[in-house]
């Protein structure tokens, strides 16, 4: 299942040239507001016509054919339930058309929706509507999944909420998702592949650790942002209240790992909190300290640096003062010590997903 | 408030006339403010302009020109009557028409608001869902559309109930077959003593108006719960 997209299109300044291919697992569209994410899920999904477009999934032609011939399952921003019907009937609608409803069950119980049937849309919170959206697009039968921004109009406790079902429909689903996001939060917990735009154009893309470890990436990320996702599974749990979690360059210990002993995660590590020094460093409060080697040095616009850490095979960032690269003498291949904060590592950053 | 024979028979008449020309009216209606509210095309304007001209032109003119073109020697006139054998000059199907004419505008400006207030995004949800456009149409933007259409039938019924000027124009005043219940009061008042027969008339013409607003403002918003879901 691989989904080949070519678009060009202009209105007004903006001019939007892509081509890329997303395969099954989630594919980001991360970019700022106007950078022509939205643009992009319409042209596949159809409900825009761009002035080119060679849009194929495993070979089928797409861009020639009607909206409603294509088959894509497109959760909104903001859900877009029918308001006149049931939610019951929001669900029926699409599987009128997708004859997916043998997979009803199956989908109202992964999404837990089963107690909302009777409700009306109106009577919905945001994160129960995203929950109807999801399963209305899932039982359309899709062919791939566009997302866009499914979760940006939802407050933190919501987010929260849904984020856990779409860990699960990553996995069960099967198709190509694309997913828009300007939230590096989610991408980096979703996302297997990643592709960053910029003014209309693929600025960087490629499997998900790579990219967010790329130095290029950390202008488009926003350097509060920028951080690479490390690959980790949980050894145990303290009575502290700490987490032992093994990556590939030894082991941490962070605050607030909810998933069981064994599990493989995710891990975000903040570039900004990831400290360098030149020797194992003796008397710190800081516990977790990696020996690392510099891969590459990038200096940004501002005095800040970004040091691309390869960490036993993973790839680390970190996020330091040009200063401090000129005093310490920072070089390309260099061995030094990675210091990462039990505290650096965002809660919501920390998934239950294989991979 | 009791009517006599003619009386009776012009109240018939007029709601038989109101009834045909709404239902007649409506999908028409339906369709037209639907292309004017969600579709662009070349001479647009000028249908726009084409719809609203009863509004504005004296209703003498639109019924001088009804008989023009829809008369026994009218190219439209004489097309219906070799094709389907249907005359409508002085006949209550030409009462019917005229009023269709005169309400349709009312119609289609409600409806058409009506169709403006339906977000689009919604209907594009139903395309990605498979609907093909026909089936978006009758299964989402009816339903949320109903109150209009209501709204816009009601309006078109008390339009095609008063109705005078042109149905007085195309069809004449015929007791039986085109004397509606404007007719007839206008012809009471023309004669001496009538009077208290055409007061009779009024009032039923008031109750009727009345009861078509309540009723319509009454499914308005049964509908419109409906919709909102609460």
């Amino acid at each position: 299942m691989t989904l080949s997209v070519a678009v060009r299109h202009r209105f007004g300044d903006f001019a939007l040239d892509v081509a890329f291919e997303a395969g099954p697992g989630v594919t980001a569209l991360f970019g700022r507001s106007g950078a022509g994410k939205t643009t992009i899920v319409n042209a596949v999904a159809g409900l825009l016509r761009p002035d080119h477009a060679h849009i194929t999934l495993d070979g089928l032609r797409f861009d020639t054919l009607p909206v409603h011939k294509r088959r894509v399952g497109y959760v909104f921003q903001d859900a877009r339930l029918f308001p006149h019907m049931t939610v019951a009937d929001n669900l029926d609608y699409a599987s009128r058309y997708g004859a997916r409803a043998s997979d009803r069950p199956r989908i109202i119980e992964m999404l837990g929706i089963g107690v909302l049937l009777d409700r009306r849309p109106a009577t919905l919170s945001g994160g129960e509507k995203q929950r109807v959206a999801l399963g209305r697009a899932l039982l359309s039968n899709p062919r791939l999944l566009l997302m866009d921004e499914p979760l940006a109009a939802l407050d933190g406790p919501r987010k929260a909420e849904i984020l856990p079902y779409l860990d699960r429909l990553k996995r069960e689903a099967g198709v190509p998702i694309l997913y828009v996001s300007h939230a590096v939060d989610e991408v980096a917990r979703l996302a297997d592949h990643m592709m960053l735009l910029a003014g209309g154009r693929v600025a960087r893309q490629g499997p998900i650790f790579d990219v967010m470890a790329d130095p290029a990436a950390v202008p488009l990320l926003g350097v509060r942002e920028a951080g690479a996702v490390l690959r980790a599974r949980v050894e145990a749990h303290g009575e502290d209240g700490l987490s032992t979690l093994q990556l590939a360059a030894g082991r941490v210990q962070l605050m607030g790992v909810q998933a069981p002993v064994g599990a493989a995660v995710r891990l975000r590590v903040l570039a900004q909190d990831v400290l360098l020094s030149l020797s194992r460093p003796e008397g710190l409060s800081a516990q977790n300290i990696l020996p690392v080697t510099i891969t590459a040095i990038r200096a940004g616009d501002g005095p800040g640096a970004a040091i691309a850490l390869d960490a036993g095979g993973d790839a680390l960032l970190a996020r330091i003062t040009a200063r401090a690269v000129q005093t310490m003498g920072l070089r390309e291949g260099q061995s030094v010590f990675a210091v990462i904060k039990a505290t650096s590592v965002a809660q919501s950053a920390i998934s239950g997903g294989a991979t | 408030m009791m009517l006599d024979e003619a009386g009776w028979t012009a109240l018939r008449l007029s709601l038989l006339v109101g009834v045909t020309a709404t239902l007649l009216a409506l999908p028409l209606a339906i369709w037209i403010a639907w292309l004017l509210a969600r579709r662009d095309f070349w001479g647009k304007s000028v249908l726009n302009a084409l719809v609203h001209l009863p509004l504005v032109l004296p209703p003498v003119v639109t019924g001088y020109l009804l008989l023009l073109s829809f008369g026994r020697n009218g190219p439209a006139g004489r097309f219906l009557e070799e094709t389907f054998g249907l005359v409508l000059a002085f006949r209550w199907t030409g009462a019917a028409l005229a009023a269709m004419v005169m309400g349709f505008p009312l119609m289609v400006r409600a409806i058409r608001l009506a169709i403006e207030a339906v977000d689009p995004k919604i209907e594009d949800a139903a395309r990605t869902l498979g609907a093909p456009g026909w089936a978006v149409f009758g299964s989402i933007t009816l339903p949320l559309i109903l109150p209009g259409v209501l709204a816009g039938a009601v309006m078109g019924f008390a339009k095609a109930m008063g109705e005078f000027g042109a149905t007085i124009t195309f069809v004449a005043n015929i007791p039986g077959e085109t004397q509606t219940l404007p007719s007839a009061i206008y012809a009471l008042l023309q004669v001496p003593g009538g009077e208290d027969a055409a007061i009779r008339l009024v009032l039923w013409a008031c109750i009727i108006a009345l009861g078509a607003v309540v009723l319509s403002e009454w499914l308005a918003r049964r509908v419109a719960r409906r919709i909102a879901g609460t």
